[in-house]
């Protein structure tokens, strides 16, 4: 099972000054809209329990107002809580004294911002190295690191340059190059792509993805965009009025969506453009390593019926596959020399739709790898006319 | 029947009086040393001004009017100061421009702090707010009077008096830079860990400069204006100039001293507005 990294628990948020009473109401059950007229608070998240995993993209979705903006804020303790907990790697920062929350934003936690929260009177590095600066770090590492984060996000050259001097889609990266020169655990994007217009947005999504695929971050990602949602997320959380509707990977919310509600945000979104293979595959029923003896390999197949298997090294890098039959006929103790390195491989942020091709060619199933050429999982025809149907 | 009634008097005017004297009986020392202190930063100032040669000023000041506009800005600025010479009003303008230089220094010191503290505590602004209304409001003529009560004549009272003129532009205009300061900007500051400290020394500051700065260039303009009515309590300058030549009736005399006043006023003016200006373009 994969670790919790961030563990969302009955978490509410008021604004406002009547807190008391409007948790109260919210335990009557009375309607938000109905606590607001009678308290003048504002319910920005109500009583949400979510857990983001290690390592993988999560998005919030929702219309404007639903809240989400209120709960990834909280994330960082920009909002305080007005109930419940939020624990970070199993630390409940809703305790945390001044000084270890500071750790935890200098650290751990960074943020995006929708309208990038550039300062206009510091130029592209001098705004990307703010995090560090801060904490009093020496210049030269400063400035070594803050370049390598600009030239991650591509705007190697733009160093000097103010934020008022660049598009939006650049004012962007300067945003998420600054939040990565923390070398943080943790990404907190609060509608990063919501002022990009489609083009550029597309653009981004991919990098975002690209670059993600190699940092292993956990990755918070908010948005209003159904689409953004399902392409970008492993799993996604749906937000109404500040409460959850329903979470799970995106299939999940074709397959089974809540409510009527959930079905209308879906209606327009098509599946095979949008869905991953990333969350619609499946880890492989049985694996060979580089090295591994026949005889093993053949019980592991005997055992799963199956006909063929992929072969990883160490580092989980796919080398190939061995067939059965191969196997069967081989007079060495180990597999090397039976497996097949002419192998059908996807790239893990690949589209559904890309598959059909590679499916058509092969009844195995396809593998699933990342920019590093690491198995991730596998997906076989009926996998994939599952996900769609 | 028609005028007040004699027997109808309730005067406020004795208990003021016995307060100021009661002020400067317990307090005198406070304001012996306060008068020390700007007669020590005015004399300062003076000499540097008068080490300074002519040209080298007028040279300076078409170089900033050529920098920050135009060829041409740079030429009308230096005619402008070499008419203040050719009127023969030099050595009073430096002493003009002494208290104004003075005046808003004290007013940095003064209101940056306070314009700040306003920004964070909704406290003080709802203190300090009406008060900067009020003195906003009072006519130039009513700030000579306490400056008199409490220092007498010359040119101590007359950086008092210009100095407490001139203050709230600077105050309003920092608390309004500072909490204009987009939110979101904040919010990124906060993101990182900043400290409070950091948070106003690199964030708040540096992003309020310019609107901060046309605070700067209003309270010199006030200070200018009231550094010419504070002549009446003592100060020398140009002002005195255009007072004396009302007493005497010298139309001229009097004219050519407030072309001078206006000169000086429309060169500071434009010098501090074109530094405004260059902040603003880095926004
Ligand atoms: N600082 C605040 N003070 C009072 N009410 C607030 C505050 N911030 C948010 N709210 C209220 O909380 C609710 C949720 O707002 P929130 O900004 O979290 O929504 P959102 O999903 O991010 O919307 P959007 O897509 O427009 O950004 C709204 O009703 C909003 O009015
Ligand atoms: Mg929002």
């Amino acid at each position: 099972m994969e670790n919790k990294k961030i563990e969302i628990k009955d978490l509410t948020l008021v604004f406002g000054d009547k807190k008391e009473e409007a948790l109260k109401m919210l335990e009557q059950g009375i309607t938000i809209q109905e606590i607001r007229e009678k308290t003048g608070t504002a319910v920005g998240v109500n009583d949400i329990n979510i857990d983001i995993n290690e390592g993988e993209m999560f998005v919030i979705v929702g219309l404007s107002g639903s809240g989400k903006s209120s709960l990834i804020r909280c994330m960082n303790m920009l909002n305080i809580p007005t109930k419940g907990q939020l624990l970070i790697d199993g630390e409940d920062i809703t305790k945390y004294s001044k000084e270890q929350l500071m750790d935890l934003r200098r650290n751990k936690v960074a943020m995006v911002f929708q309208h990038f929260g550039l300062l206009s009177h510091r130029t592209v590095l001098k705004n990307v190295e703010y995090g560090l600066e801060v904490q009093g770090v020496s210049e030269e590492e400063i400035t070594k690191k803050a370049m390598e984060a600009i030239e991650l996000v591509g705007l190697k050259g733009w160093e000097n340059y103010f934020p008022r001097q660049l598009s939006g889609g650049m004012k962007q990266r300067v945003g998420i190059a600054r939040a990565l020169t923390n070398e943080p655990e943790i990404l907190l994007m609060d509608e990063p792509f919501g002022a990009l217009d489609p083009l550029i947005r597309r653009e981004m999504q991919s990098e975002l993805l690209s670059m993600e695929d190699y940092m292993e971050k956990t990755i918070v990602f908010i948005t209003h965009d159904m689409n953004e949602a399902f392409k970008l997320g492993d799993r996604i959380a749906l937000l109404k009025d500040g409460e959850l509707v329903q979470i799970g990977q995106p299939k999940d919310f074709f397959e089974n969506p809540a409510n009527d509600y959930v079905k209308s945000f879906i209606e327009d979104v098509d599946k095979s453009r949008v869905l991953r293979v990333r969350t619609v595959m499946r880890q492989p029923f049985t694996l060979a390593r580089k090295g591994e003896s026949r005889e093993a390999v053949i019980k592991k197949l005997e055992s799963f019926d199956r006909e063929f298997c992929f072969v990883v090294d160490e580092d989980r890098k796919l080398l190939g596959y061995v067939a059965y039959k191969d196997l069967i006929k081989l007079d060495k103790s180990n597999i090397n020399e039976a497996i097949v390195t002419d192998v059908e491989s996807l790239h893990r942020n690949a589209y559904l739709h890309e598959v059909w091709g590679k499916l058509d060619k092969s009844n195995y199933d396809v593998a699933i790898t990342d920019k590093a050429g690491r198995l991730r999982g596998v997906i076989s025809y009926e996998d994939a006319v599952s996900a769609l149907a | 029947m028609f005028s007040f009634p004699e027997g109808l008097r309730f005067q406020i005017s004795g208990p003021i009086d016995d307060f100021v004297n009661w002020l400067l009986v317990n307090l005198g020392g406070f304001f012996d040393a306060i008068t020390r202190f700007i007669l020590t930063i005015f004399n300062a100032i003076e000499v540097t001004l008068n080490i300074i040669p002519w040209w080298l000023m007028v040279i300076a000041l078409f170089y900033a009017g050529y920098k920050l506009y135009s060829l041409k800005m740079g030429i009308a600025l230096s005619a402008m100061l070499l008419s203040i010479g050719f009127f023969g009003l030099w050595d009073m303008m430096l002493y003009t421009l002494a208290i104004v230089i003075i005046s808003v220094l004290v007013s940095l010191v003064l209101g940056l702090p306070l314009g700040i503290f306003m920004a964070k505590s909704d406290r003080t602004k709802r203190i300090v707010m009406p008060i900067l209304d009020a003195m906003q409001t009072m006519p130039s003529f009513v700030y000579l009077l306490p400056a008199v009560m409490l220092f007498g004549f010359g040119k101590v009272p007359a950086v008092f008096a210009t100095t407490t003129y001139a203050l709230p532009p600077l105050i309003r205009l920092t608390y309004l830079g500072i909490s204009n300061v987009d939110k979101e900007v904040i919010e990124a500051g906060l993101s990182f860990g900043s400290t409070p400290k950091q948070m106003l020394m690199k964030i708040e500051l540096p992003q309020a400069l310019s609107t901060i700065m046309t605070g700067v260039n209003q309270t010199t303009m006030m200070a200018m204006a009231m550094v010419v009515i504070s002549s009446m309590i003592g100060a020398e300058g140009i002002g005195e100039q255009v007072l004396i030549s009302i007493r005497r009736l010298e139309v001229g005399q009097g004219f050519q001293a407030g072309l001078g006043i206006v000169f000086l006023a429309i060169i500071l003016d434009r010098v501090l507005q074109g530094f405004a200006n260059r902040l603003k373009e880095t926004e």
